[in-house]
């Protein structure tokens, strides 16, 4: 009995190895690093290109990005996700993170967004700008307040004094871009990058209103982080030259 | 009842016990963490109030729109003998193993405004997308393999003896079914519901994917936890506890009826 016991031991302890192995220590190879970047959802595209740029300029580094809902993933580092940057859609959600002492130093603004008024393709419900919103034939789709968007939103409804009742508040602008891109909604605000990002399924409307409600982008390396060096490269390459061209390209304000 | 140990290897208690454990301890990590000088207000507070009341409405009208549609297809596929019976059976369970995100995408391109029936249902000014309607549809989808699997065991077990006799005695097919039948099995029917409203109270993926997310509209309670998540851990947890209960609850009345069913 006891043998055996032994065994279980021996055994849960090698399983249990295997997770600190995965967890990236560098000790055994120092060459092969794990990089895990949590992002908001609107920087899939820049920072998916951005990750590829970053892993050519530092051998033997691969960038692990992970995307959701600014809130999202704070939640999941308050809940002891490892990873070792982390870059939100808005001041509010990086300010719970600095407050829960996630982060390493202090964030950084690297860009701005703006929102547009979102429609599929082909403009079903005629949506010409932004009070239309508030037209009762049209199916909104909005981000939840609580995500950044989503406040973004409330700004930019509140400054136009409008009163928009959305038929669904989505957990990540992706979300809304998906309802209305399927046309299953008539309209939606999402930033501008997703606009753009989103080509020819949807169609972008300016909003003179944008100015009063602009995200501000924040980045910041984490206290948890296997390799701090590494992390502050990455904040740093994102902030230099290169990093501003990509977000420009997608459509992002300087900060 | 004594306990018993019956012939199988004894070392087996230990994984046995880890297994147990596996379920038990998560469980009791939800309790510890729920702040219990604020579940009250928590729980009460009314976006979880209207959650709450939502998700046991939906949950009720999917259990009725289960038994409507779940009733005769278990009846056919316990009693009648056709080509295709095993597939048909094997699609009914489709449901249970598929990732309820992929039932959502499904009800998408059925019901949806651009989807299969969607521009015919717009037509005659039904617009379900978004709806309450999208919920029951979404937890519909979903729940019914678990009444009909559960029916369609009962009517087998059940056999067809006395419904055999009661024709020989010159009653038509539906006095059968209206007066032997279903009365037979109507405890396997209980448990069915049971199930299902169980299943439709916890539904998420279908509903996130397929219904939206609104207050009072589409935000069930599973759909209100994840989105209090992110902000209020507390009011998630206190919520999540609801639900534990809930589903303990459902387990007991379903073993209870099951444990009347066999007397």
């Amino acid at each position: 009995m006891r043998a055996r016991l032994t065994a279980v031991a021996a055994m849960t302890l090698a399983l249990a190895g295997c997770g600190t192995i995965d967890g990236g220590s560098d000790t055994a190879d120092a060459e092969e690093r794990t990089l895990t970047v949590y992002a908001a959802a609107s920087l899939t595209q820049t920072f998916e290109e951005l990750g590829e740029q970053f892993e050519a300029e530092n051998d033997g580094v691969s960038v692990q990005l992970g995307f959701g809902g600014s809130s999202d993933l704070v939640a999941q580092l308050q809940a002891g996700a490892p990873a070792d940057v982390l870059a939100t859609a808005d001041e509010t959600t990086m300010t719970s993170a600095v407050d829960d002492r996630l982060v390493d130093g202090d964030p950084e603004p690297f860009a701005t967004n703006v929102l547009q008024v979102l429609t599929p393709a082909g403009n079903p419900a005629d949506v010409q700008g932004l009070s239309d919103l508030a037209r009762p034939d049209v199916q909104v789709v909005l981000c939840a307040p609580v995500v950044p968007c989503g406040a973004a939103a409330q700004r930019l409804e509140e400054a136009a004094g409008i009163d928009v009742r959305p038929v669904s508040e989505e957990q990540s602008v992706t979300d809304v871009l998906g309802k209305v891109a399927s046309g299953e909604a008539d309209a939606g605000l999402v930033y501008v990058t997703d606009v753009l990002g989103a080509g020819d399924a949807v169609v972008g409307i300016d909003v003179p209103e944008a100015d009063t409600a602009v995200n501000s982008y924040p980045i910041a390396a984490l206290a948890g982080s296997d390799h701090p060096d590494l992390a502050a490269a990455f904040v740093a390459f994102v902030l230099g030259e290169q990093g501003r061209r990509v977000l420009a390209e997608a459509g992002f304000g300087p900060p | 009842m004594r306990d018993t140990v019956g012939t199988f290897p004894r070392w087996l208690l230990v994984p046995a016990a880890t297994s147990a454990l596996f379920i038990a301890v998560p469980l009791l990590a939800i309790v510890l963490r729920v702040d219990w000088s604020q579940f009250g207000a928590l729980v009460t507070s009314p976006s979880s109030q209207a959650a709450l009341w939502l998700s046991l409405r939906t949950a009720s009208a999917t259990t009725v729109l289960c038994v409507l549609l779940g009733v005769p297809l278990a009846l056919v596929l316990a009693r009648a003998r056709f080509r295709g019976q095993s597939l048909l059976r094997s699609l009914v369970l489709l449901p249970m193993v598929l990732p309820p995100v992929v039932g959502g995408i499904a009800l998408l391109y059925t019901f949806g405004r651009r989807g299969l029936l969607g521009e015919s249902l717009e037509v005659l000014g039904l617009q379900i997308a978004f709806s309450t309607t999208a919920v029951v549809l979404a937890q519909t989808f979903v729940a019914l393999p678990f009444l009909v699997l559960s029916l369609e065991g009962t009517l087998r077990t059940a056999g067809q003896r006395y419904e055999r006799v009661a024709a020989t005695l010159g009653a038509t097919p539906t006095t059968v079914l209206r007066r032997v039948t279903l009365p037979l099995v109507l405890p396997g029917l209980v448990s069915g519901a049971i199930l299902s409203f169980a299943r439709a109270l916890g539904e998420f993926g279908a509903t996130i994917t397929f219904a939206g997310s609104l207050q009072g509209t589409t935000r069930t309670l599973p759909l209100e936890i994840y989105l209090q998540r992110e902000t209020d851990p507390d009011a998630a947890v206190a919520l999540s506890l609801l639900l534990v209960v809930v589903a303990v609850v459902v387990i007991l009345a379903v073993r209870g009826n099951d444990a009347r069913q066999a007397l």
